[in-house]
């Protein structure tokens, strides 16, 4: 057994590891085949739309847990983790929209029926290669973690801490964002990329592709929780942690502060932009909404909400809250926002550590409330 | 800037001007050269350092030699420059003129902390700054002297024969029992501790200490001047301090910087009979 190997084990408990290749077993395997292989009447039966449903969540916590690899470790919150999952997204789309062929409504096989429509004559050099599944696979990795190394770079170089890089990773995303609703830009504008057919040659429509897309999503969210646990549980993460608690006095230990924050942003990024890539063709569409600087918001609200610096609290974060608002969109839909905006000052004011710390806070007071009785007991 | 006032101003030209005067015969002949270089046996030389903050001069043209293996203690009046000299060898902050020489040949003026770090100067800070979210042990893994980069530290693991190193440290420093605490949970001394600790495990040619006693009690003074005499079996210290107790029990050389400069140097009996000093002492 090699050291990494070892090293792999060592990063949970007997009883994490439990706790996690069960999780897994209920999201990857127990899931798919109550969908599959129980008759609709039956009362355990999972119906399609539930699936779909969860494989957007799954998508969504793999983003959150993207974020809190660099708020919850890092402490740099971004504001724009968003603009790297619309990224990913987008590079998916680009391969859906080419693997749609003639069977568009302009029946066009070289271009989009968006470009026939905007009377373009041939492709713009930036789609070549998006036919291809290995270009597209290593774009939807490349393009966001591109983005993140450069503006990274130029932010953690010049020493942008807190709420400035927030406001800069904010500004990152809404400029995107403007850009891609611009028709010129070739990628949709408005409308964004929409009417896919299929994916590997697998028609999306169909219910099989549907659960291999939700399987893909679980197996890539539990890939995603061990990577960024293993650089978590690495001195690495220590060191990041350490710049998160007081960023000068690493530098005066001799630790390159900037690579350590621009390498866990460019992983984080890469891991939002495949969370995008996957969530593309489950929701069937991808537009520039994806980029609103509200979108970012959110996630980091997810993040709060499950508890940030914990990895799983990201996870739990984003399927209590993308689970309340569908509950609260489909009985309420206009109370939705003040339902959020009132659940993030609760969290802030009453839970700092969110869900997960949740638990230690109650064991903290239930055992000051047995001392008083027992106080109380002896007077 | 409030000594200003009660300073009148023909006084403090003349007590700026004195020190320059007296220190200028002994470094004359390495004024001349054109590239500064120390002589052997430095392991810290600051040549002609000015700093200014918004027109204040927090140093101002500040000389000073430190000798390999030396233990030196820098007392002063506040605002005197001290923190400020301490940035500018760590390189916090880039002197408007001078140099500052480490180990013969090497300008640390234009290298950043990291790099000034990694040659083997290691800081202690005013305010404790250990990390408070993270262990003993961890802290002082952090400090551990070995390859810091990026990808080497994701993967690093640590050996039996640098966990011994570790818990030795961690013995000295007299945290051996509390190895698996949060530095959090640690008393203020404790915490100072820790992180000359932490400097150590750096293994540096030159410690750098600014007040390690401040807050202490008399009891964790005296542990900490037992420990940086220690320290200093094997390599160069530079202890900033307030405390006269604290100073008189290391019994080392003492430089009194005043005003960004010089005012004197020498055994702390010599220095406290100086009038320069008692006048700067006592004139404030």
């Amino acid at each position: 057994m090699g050291p990494l190997t070892s090293r792999l084990l060592a990063l949970e408990s007997r009883r994490g590891w439990s706790v996690f290749c069960g999780l897994l077993l209920v999201a990857a395997v127990l899931v798919p085949v109550l969908h599959l292989a129980t008759p609709p009447d039956s009362p355990l039966h999972v119906p399609a739309y539930m699936v779909s449903l969860l494989g957007k969540y799954l998508c969504f916590a793999l983003l959150a847990l993207s974020l809190d690899l660099v708020w919850g470790y890092a402490g740099a919150l971004s504001l724009g983790h968003g603009a790297f999952f619309a990224l990913g997204g987008y590079a998916m789309g680009m391969h859906l929209m080419r693997q749609i062929g003639e069977r568009g409504v302009y029946g066009n096989a070289g271009l989009p029926d968006f470009m026939v429509f905007l009377n373009w004559k041939e492709l713009p050099w930036y789609w070549w290669g998006f036919d291809g599944v290995l270009w597209t696979a290593l774009m939807i990795v490349a393009v966001p973690a591109a983005l993140a190394f450069v503006v990274g770079w130029f932010a953690f170089r010049s020493r942008i801490t807190g709420v400035y890089f927030s406001i800069i990773t904010q500004a990152m995303t809404f400029a995107l964002m403007l850009a891609f609703f611009r028709n010129e830009m070739g990628f949709g504008g408005n409308n964004g990329l929409t009417d896919f057919k299929d994916i590997l040659g697998y028609p999306l429509q169909s219910d099989a592709t549907r659960v291999a897309l939700y399987v893909a999503s679980a197996v890539m969210l539990a890939a995603g929780y061990l990577v960024a646990r293993f650089v978590v549980a690495s001195k690495l993460g220590r060191v990041l942690m350490a710049i998160r608690d007081a960023e000068s006095r690493v530098r005066f230990l001799g630790y390159d502060v900037t690579a350590a924050k621009l390498f866990v942003f460019t992983l984080s990024a890469v891991l939002a932009g495949i969370a995008g890539a996957l969530y593309v063709p489950q929701v069937g569409i991808i537009n520039p909404s994806e980029f609103s600087p509200a979108q970012s918001i959110e996630v980091a609200i997810w993040v709060a909400v499950g508890g940030r610096g914990t990895l799983f609290g990201a996870i739990l974060g984003a399927f209590t809250v993308n689970g309340a608002k569908s509950v609260f969109t489909g009985l309420a839909p206009e109370v939705w926002l003040f339902f959020l905006g009132g659940l993030f000052i609760l969290v802030t004011l009453f839970m700092p550590k969110g869900i997960v710390g949740l638990w230690g806070q109650l064991r903290a007071k239930i055992g000051e409330g047995v001392q008083n009785v027992a106080q109380k007991h002896r007077a | 800037m409030w000594r200003r006032s009660t300073v009148p101003e023909g006084d403090g030209t003349i007590v700026a001007a004195e020190p320059k005067a007296s220190a200028v015969p002994a470094r004359a002949g390495r004024r001349t050269a054109a590239a500064p270089a120390a002589a052997a046996g430095t392991v810290l030389y600051l040549d002609g350092v000015t700093v200014s903050f918004d027109g204040f001069r927090a140093l101002n043209n500040l000389s000073l030699v430190i000798a390999k293996g030396e233990l030196r203690t820098i007392i002063g009046p506040n605002g005197a420059g001290k923190t400020t000299m301490m940035d500018v060898i760590t390189g916090k902050t880039k002197p408007d003129r001078g140099h500052v020489i480490f180990d013969a040949d090497t300008d640390l003026t234009r290298l950043d902390e990291t790099r000034i770090a990694n040659l083997g100067i290691g800081r202690k800070f005013q305010k404790p700054t250990v990390f408070e979210h993270l262990t003993v042990f961890e802290n002082l893994e952090l400090a551990l002297k070995c390859d810091r980069g990026t990808f080497r530290t994701l993967f690093f693991t640590l050996d039996a024969a640098r966990a011994r190193r570790i818990d030795e440290i961690m013995g000295l420093i007299g945290l051996g029992d509390r190895r698996a605490f949060r530095a959090g949970q640690l008393s203020h001394g404790q915490k100072q501790w820790l992180e000359i600790g932490m400097l150590l495990m750096q293994e540096p040619q030159i410690l750098l200490l600014d007040e390690p006693v401040a807050g202490m009690t008399d009891h964790e003074t005296e542990q900490t001047a037992d420990l940086i005499l220690d320290i200093n079996r094997d390599r160069s210290v530079v202890v900033v301090e307030h405390d006269m107790e604290f100073v008189r029990r290391l019994g080392a050389k003492v430089t009194v910087l005043h005003e960004g400069s010089v005012l004197a140097e020498g055994s702390l009996e010599t220095v406290k009979n100086d009038h320069r000093v008692i006048e700067v002492y006592l004139g404030r």
